[in-house]
């Protein structure tokens, strides 16, 4: 629990996976290019070439890969998921994230010598659902749910005997993770089931006398008058009538910054940091993975909140931040 | 395996997603009881743990009038636990006797071994999770509603010591979050929420600024605005081995939807005639089924 911090930064091409390396990243986490992974973007991810290139090219910097297989199988055609946990292994990652029992299993009976971390997709924020994984697959971490707030991680670490991962930057979900059925109810496709949330393809901008309505297969998430900015239509960032209200009824169009919460989150016994982004280019990453390892550094050398916010401020993109869950006036 | 004829499917009422007083959950209970032909009816509460210190006392009684009515009882547990108060309220339902519904891994580790069934909020996505969870006592399982009839069929023929039940009627629970959206509606806390949700008894529709219905929020919970409903030839059902069909208990006539659902699963009645009857009643959406055909959920139901 005294360690330093591990700063888990993403990457979604090899190009960014060497970018964040060399940008002070301690372990990166990549997928590979199908739907065994919950980044299932057109143009991202990796072959398993690539992924043993980039984890060959990790080693030598001194850094650490997770390979991200946190999707949930296929019904009757599970070999993916099989051949995907095989292909990890073999490419010689340091861990495995995963969500699906299925996986789990067949990596705790198949590769038991690779590290099990638990895919914030499982929802597992009690004891004794880490305990069970724990128990049964010999999960090693696990990535908190963006759920708890400092307190309750603090008290959750206290109750445990595994890692936490807790994410710190980047786009922030309102809804738990792996329990969420809002795009394929909407658009068809989901994240347990593809790997996807408010798929592109179902995504249409319709000019009107009113401006400009943000569709996703059909229903309207977001107007925008003339002239304004329009931004994408995430789901649970839109804005919606409800009773005699009308705005963004579950979540503004925030990201994570939870850079003034590093401190507190290294108290509560949290060992990794984790940064979200593997749909984000190699500048992004560079720019983000840089600042969070002076922050952290900083951190292990001491300096305060106000300091380690100031350091990570610029970060914004103009665009509005929330530390989330971690405080809990957020709920 | 309840069920011996190989031709029969079993109706169960599930567990109440939205906050009812007390009052209201006997009535309610109490009609079931006597008037509902429905073999099985989850009770308890799965959403919120807040709620439990209204519904709590309530649940013996209703517990009691149910067995006296010849149902099967099954005590459904909360789907995304937190608080230490909650976590004992799972581990002492599923220390107890009674079969319990586990809706979070949570309550595993408190049950296994034992029978339970699968609710829709564990991630049952494929055979070889099924398998696992069948391993560690799953009797029953209900798989995550957006899975296809016809996926939840190639789960079930691999996994045939198991009954599968799918979500049959109702608005669909979609989402769950660490937020309450009532709360936040009101401009209110979770830790301070006044329980406005008990003011929307089959939730708050959440329509788009177009108007579209399109979803409703329960709380930290978010549903469908639209009404599920899966009304498949009863032989179709069969061949796909699904054993169970689960009706969600809403504010409408739930008796009438009980005995419309036993027309269809018995044969005296099509699946158009059960969508008219449905559609007569005060439903708080219009009739989707596209989850149940592998398309968006939100999809209208077909003519027959």
């Amino acid at each position: 629990m005294s360690g330093s911090l591990e700063l888990v930064c993403p990457a979604g091409t090899p190009a960014t996976l060497r970018a964040a390396v060399q940008a002070g990243a301690d372990a990166v986490y990549c997928g590979f290019r199908d739907e065994t992974n919950a980044r299932n973007f057109p143009g991202l991810n990796f072959s398993p070439r690539e992924m043993a290139e980039g984890i060959r090219f990790a080693h030598g910097q001194g850094a650490r890969v997770l390979v991200a297989i946190n999707t949930f199988a296929r019904a009757g055609d599970t070999d993916p998921w099989r051949r995907a946990a095989d292909t990890a292994a073999e490419c010689g990652a340091d861990a495995v994230i995963a969500a699906d029992i299925a996986v789990l299993d067949h990596m705790a009976c198949q590769h038991p010598r690779t590290r099990l971390h638990l895919s914030v997709q499982a929802a597992a924020a009690t004891p004794e659902a880490i305990g069970f994984y724990a128990k049964a697959f010999g999960v090693r971490r696990v990535v908190l749910p963006r759920v708890l707030s400092v307190q309750e991680i603090a008290a959750l670490n206290r109750a445990i005997d595994v890692e936490t991962e807790a994410f710190v930057f980047g786009g922030l979900c309102v809804m738990i993770e792996g329990r969420c059925s809002l795009s394929s109810y909407a658009a068809g496709r989901s994240p347990n089931l593809n790997g996807v949330c408010s798929p592109p393809e179902m995504v249409g901008y319709d000019e009107d006398a009113g401006g400009t309505a943000a569709r996703l297969a059909g229903f309207t998430i977001d107007r925008y008058e003339p002239g304004e900015p329009v931004g994408y239509p995430t789901l649970c960032k839109g804005r919606f009538k409800a009773g005699d209200k009308a705005g963004y009824l579950f979540e503004d169009p925030v990201s994570l910054n939870a850079g003034s919460m590093i401190v507190a989150l290294k108290a509560a016994g949290v060992t990794a940091l984790k940064i979200e982004g593997r749909q984000r280019g190699k500048g992004y990453v560079t720019e983000v993975v840089r600042a969070f390892r002076r922050a952290v550094d900083a951190v292990e050398r001491g300096h305060d909140p106000a300091e380690i916010d100031g350091m990570l401020a610029a970060l914004s993109e103009g665009g509005r931040q929330t530390a989330g869950a971690y405080r809990k006036i957020w709920r | 395996m309840a069920q011996t004829g190989l031709t029969r499917i079993g109706l169960t009422l599930g567990p109440l997603f939205f906050h009812w007083p007390a009052d209201r959950l006997r009535n309610f209970y109490n009609r079931i009881a006597d008037e509902a032909p429905v073999e099985r009816v989850h009770v308890g509460e799965v959403v919120c743990g807040k709620r439990m210190p209204f519904s709590d006392p309530a649940w013996p009684e209703i517990i009691e009038r149910l067995e006296r009515g010849g149902k099967e009882v099954v005590l459904s547990t909360l789907a995304a636990p937190a608080t230490v108060r909650e976590r004992r309220a799972i581990g002492e339902l599923c220390a107890d006797g009674c079969l319990v519904e586990i809706n979070d891994i949570t309550a595993l580790p408190a049950r296994s071994g034992r029978p339970f069934v699968a609710g829709p909020f564990l991630n049952v996505y494929n055979e070889a999770t099924a398998h696992f969870l069948m391993r560690h006592g799953a009797a029953t399982i209900c798989p995550p509603v957006e899975l296809s009839l016809q996926t939840v069929g190639t789960i079930a023929a691999a996994c045939p010591e198991t009954e599968f039940e799918v979500f049959a009627f109702g608005r669909l629970p979609l989402a769950l979050s660490g937020r309450c959206y009532h709360a936040r509606l009101h401009g209110l806390h979770k830790d301070s929420c006044q329980f406005t949700c008990e003011q929307d008894p089959d939730g708050l529709a959440v329509d788009t600024l177009d108007d579209q219905p399109f979803l409703a929020i329960n709380g930290v919970q978010t549903l469908s605005a639209q009404v599920h409903a899966v009304l498949a030839d009863p032989a179709d059902l069969v061949a796909l081995g699904i054993r169970r069909l689960r009706l969600s208990p809403h504010g409408c006539d739930m008796v009438e939807v009980a005995r419309t659902y036993r027309t269809l699963i018995e044969g005296r009645q099509d699946a158009e005639g059960a969508r008219f009857l449905l559609s007569c009643l005060d439903l708080p959406g219009t009739l989707v089924d596209g989850y149940a055909r592998g398309e968006a959920g939100s999809r209208a139901a077909l003519p027959a």
